[in-house]
Order: C-alpha cells, then structure tokens, then sequence
C-alpha cells in the first residue's frame, strides 16, 4: 500500500480537525470525528482524490475507520495503484 | 404531461442563464403573482418547464438529461427564483431527489426512476420533516420495518413542497439501526395527502402533509448504503437542496433590486425622484453588492460541486447563509423603499418579502446555518 495514499488521507483528516492528533491506524470513528458531514466530505474526498468511485457495498465502516483501512480501499477499488 | 407538453412547441428549451431568463420573463414573470394569491402553480406551467427541459437538465443524457454542470444549474435556478419562488422550491425538491437517485441509486433504481424524472413525467418531493421534528433530522419517528423481504413504511411528513402534486416521495424513516431514504410511489396504497393551504411564503408551492399507514414497499424501495453511511445521502440530498435555495435566494435580492431600481426611478417625493435621495441610494448600493457578493458565493460552490471537491458542502451552507439573510434584509428593505405601494398587490416586493422569510427557515434554518458554520471556524485558519 503505497504511504503516499495513507498520508494525503491523514493530511484530509487533519485538515478537517487541525487540533487532532491521529496516526494511520487511529480509528476515526473511536475518536469521534464522523458525523454525516464529515463522512461525505470524506468519501468526496477519496473519490475525487484517487479518481475511484466507490460503490455503495463498500461504504462500510470498517472500511474507514482508520487511514490504513482507507488506503486498502483505494488500493482495491484502483488496482493500478498497488 | 408528456402529450401536454408535446403542445407547447413554441417553448425553447433552457440551457443557460440566457435562455432561462427568456423563459422566466416570458411564462412566470408575468403571473407569479397570481400563482401566490391562488395559492398553486398551474400545470400549464409545469409542461411547458417540461417542454424546456427544466426539471432535472443535470443528469446525464443516458437517462435524458442534459448533462448540465451544475454551475449552470445554479444560474438557470437562480433566474427561477428571480421571477418565482414556489416554483424554484418545486425544482428543487425535484432536483434533490433526482440527485440522490443518480447518486445513490442501484443501476435498476435508476433505470425505474431516472428518466421519468429528467423529464418531468414524474414530479418529485421530499420528505424528512415531521410534525415533531424539523432541525434536529435524528429526532424523526417515522419508521420501516423489514417484512417478507420488503419494508412496511409507518409515519406523517408535514410541510413537503410540492406534496399536493408529486407523484413519487423521498422518505426518510427510521430503519432497525439506522435512518434509510425510501422511494415511495404517490399511488401505493397507505399514503394520504392533505394540502396546507395559507402558509406566509412560496405560497404556490403546493405544500402538504403527507401521511403514511402501513405502505408496503418492496426491496428495491430503500436508496442507497445502509449502515453508517446512510446519513450521507440525506446529508448529500441537502446539499444540493441548500445549494438551490441560495441561488433562489440570489435569485430574491435580484427582483428586489430590478423592482427598486425601476420604482425609485419613476417616484418622485416632494419633487426628488427617490433615486435621487442618499437615504434610498444606500439601500440600493447595498442590494447591488450583496446580489453580486451572494452570487460569487453560489457560484463558487457550485464550482467545486463540479470539481467533486468536498470543500464544496461547506461553501454551500456559507453561500446558502449569507444568500438568504441577505434576501431576508433587501426584501424588506425593497417594500419600504416601494412604502404603501410595497404592501400591495400591484408591485411583486410583497411577496418577495414573504418568501425571503421562507429562505431563511429552509434547508437549514439561519441558526442552524450559523451552529455548522461556526463549527467549522477553525478550518479556516490560515
Ligand atoms: C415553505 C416551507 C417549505 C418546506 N418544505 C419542506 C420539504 O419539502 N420537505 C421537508 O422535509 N421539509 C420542508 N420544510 C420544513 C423545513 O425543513 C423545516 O421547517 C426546517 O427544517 C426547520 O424545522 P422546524 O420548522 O421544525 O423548526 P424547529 O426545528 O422546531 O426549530 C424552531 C426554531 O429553533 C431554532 N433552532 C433549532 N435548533 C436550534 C439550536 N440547536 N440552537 C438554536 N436554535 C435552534 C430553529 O432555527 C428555529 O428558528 C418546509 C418548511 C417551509 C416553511
């Protein structure tokens, strides 16, 4: 899984909640940032960031809980990438 | 409706700003004033908006759309609202679930609903408020239960635009664990409409209760993910709900403004046209730049909405804020510069200043607008 995917997500995330202090494996969902908002400007994010679309069995959460968790989506949906 | 609008040949179809002003000018305009006072739009209007190709021009053309950035979407929204705002809140709600049905939809949702709705052959509504429950979405109690591999939709949904006419509804409802969005068709069986007549503003825009009692969908009713992300598509459907309510509210600073311009033109006190007097010069200086201020927001939302970028759910509530507030102020401001004249039925600032008010209680009220906002201030340092 290629670090680059994981940092630009974390960057997101950080961008969304500056304060926050999260690392790759930290489950977002735990930490309480994911209110429906959130979640769409995440998913836009992803989408539009590695040129995937992700179909609605994938939106999961357990495919999103955790920046690690996120890059192994893109890395599924976009097999190029791997 | 297909073979109604079939008769209205002479009407061109709206691709841009240009020519949906032209349509707006020529078939509402004219009339939104009597559509306010008889309290609905009538359906020759809503076949020739067919015959225009207006209600959903955003979808792509596979399923008969135009395929229309929604850039100019916007704009082609805002001259709606300019002549109308019953209409516009008609479109809209038809936009929103249009949206979620292109967004969220499985391919054979799309292929049921999609291109009936791109050409208005099938009107649409949506339906999240409830009598008990309006800003706080989670406090709904509407509910489906799963049975025999379909759902049973129970609950009443108050004040839905366009409830009187819609034929298909976007309910939002309570599932075991969750809140899905189901596709309710008008006609099955359990669902009762009741008109709310009389309301302050957007008075035509055919607003009903719309009651629910043990309709039986099927398994195909439910759009979109369940499970965490299914507050997404209501989040997602908003969006772009709020988004058209901020170009109509453009749209409602506009006609304030050309209203004002032309009387204070033409009216002369003690000998002065009102133009002339600084008192009024301010109110119309104000108008001016907040129309254009407002109008750049709009359409830097819908910028990003076409760039798929998330920033642009925030701009959107930013845009829809300052839109509305804005619509609220100059409407008022349009009928005390239009003074007695303003409070009657012979200029259109009036309703204007009715259905401003409605912009900022819609689509999230100026609170709840400025709780989002605020909430995300820190996002802002830079
Ligand atoms: C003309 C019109 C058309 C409509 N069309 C539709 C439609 O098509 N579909 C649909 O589902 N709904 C529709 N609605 C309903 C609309 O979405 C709700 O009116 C809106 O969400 C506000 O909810 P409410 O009226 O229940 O007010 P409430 O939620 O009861 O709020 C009352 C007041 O309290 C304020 N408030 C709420 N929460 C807070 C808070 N946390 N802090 C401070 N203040 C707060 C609100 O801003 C408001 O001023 C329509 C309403 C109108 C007027």
């Amino acid at each position: 899984m290629s670090g680059s995917t994981k940092d630009q997500i974390l960057d997101f995330v950080r961008s969304r909640y500056p304060q926050a202090e999260i690392d790759e494996s930290q489950d977002i969902f735990a930490l309480g940032f994911v209110n429906s908002l959130f979640a769409m400007e995440l998913v836009m994010f992803i989408e539009k960031t590695f040129a995937i679309a992700i179909p609605n069995d994938e939106l999961k959460i357990d495919n999103f809980r955790t920046a690690n968790t996120m890059a192994e989506l893109v890395g599924r949906l976009s097999p190029a990438r791997v | 409706m297909a073979i109604l609008a079939e008769s209205a040949p002479d009407t061109l179809r709206v691709t841009d700003r240009k020519s949906a002003r032209a349509f707006v000018d020529t078939h509402i305009v004219p009339y939104a004033d009597a559509y306010d006072r008889q309290g609905r739009v009538p359906e020759e209007l809503l076949e020739r908006m067919t015959a225009a190709g207006l209600w959903a021009p955003f979808l792509p053309p596979e399923v008969g759309g135009a395929g229309m950035d929604l850039v100019t979407l916007g704009e082609v929204h805002e001259e709606v609202g300019r002549g109308c705002s019953s209409v516009r809140s008609l479109l809209t709600v038809h936009t929103m679930v249009s949206w979620a049905v292109q967004r969220w939809g499985s391919p054979a949702q799309r292929e049921q609903w999609a291109p009936a709705l791109s050409r208005g052959d099938v009107l649409a509504a949506f339906c999240l408020s409830e009598p008990g429950a309006g800003s706080d979405a989670s406090g709904i109690s509407s509910n489906v239960v799963a049975k025999n591999g379909g759902w049973v939709l129970n609950g009443v949904k108050k004040w839905i635009t366009n409830g009187q006419r819609a034929d298909l509804f976007l309910v939002f409802a309570r599932t075991a664990t969750s809140i899905g969005a189901f596709l309710v068709p008008r006609n099955s069986p359990g669902v009762d409409v009741a008109p709310i007549e009389d309301m302050l503003g957007t008075r035509a825009s055919m607003i009903a209760e719309v009651s629910f009692r043990d309709v039986v969908l099927g398994p195909d009713a439910l759009l979109g993910p369940s499970g965490f992300t299914a507050g997404m598509v209501l989040t997602g459907t908003l969006d772009l709900g709020r988004y058209s309510v901020a170009t109509g509210s453009v749209g409602i600073i506009q006609a304030a403004l050309e209203a004002c311009a032309a009387y204070a033109s033409r009216r002369t006190v003690g000998g002065t046209l009102l133009k002339e007097l600084p008192l009024i010069q301010a109110k119309l200086s104000d108008m001016v730049t907040d129309a254009r201020a407002a109008r750049l927001l709009v359409a830097e939302a819908g910028r990003l909405k076409d760039a798929g970028e998330a920033s642009t759910i925030m701009a959107t509530w930013v845009a829809k804020y300052f839109a509305s507030t804005a619509a609220a102020r100059h409407a008022s401001e349009a009928v005390q510069i239009h003074g007695a004249n303003g409070c009657g039925h012979d200029y259109p600032v009036a309703r204007l200043y009715r259905d401003a008010k409605v912009m900022e209680i819609i689509e999230g009220s100026n609170e709840i607008q400025r709780i989002t906002i605020a909430g995300q201030a820190e996002r802002e340092i830079i």
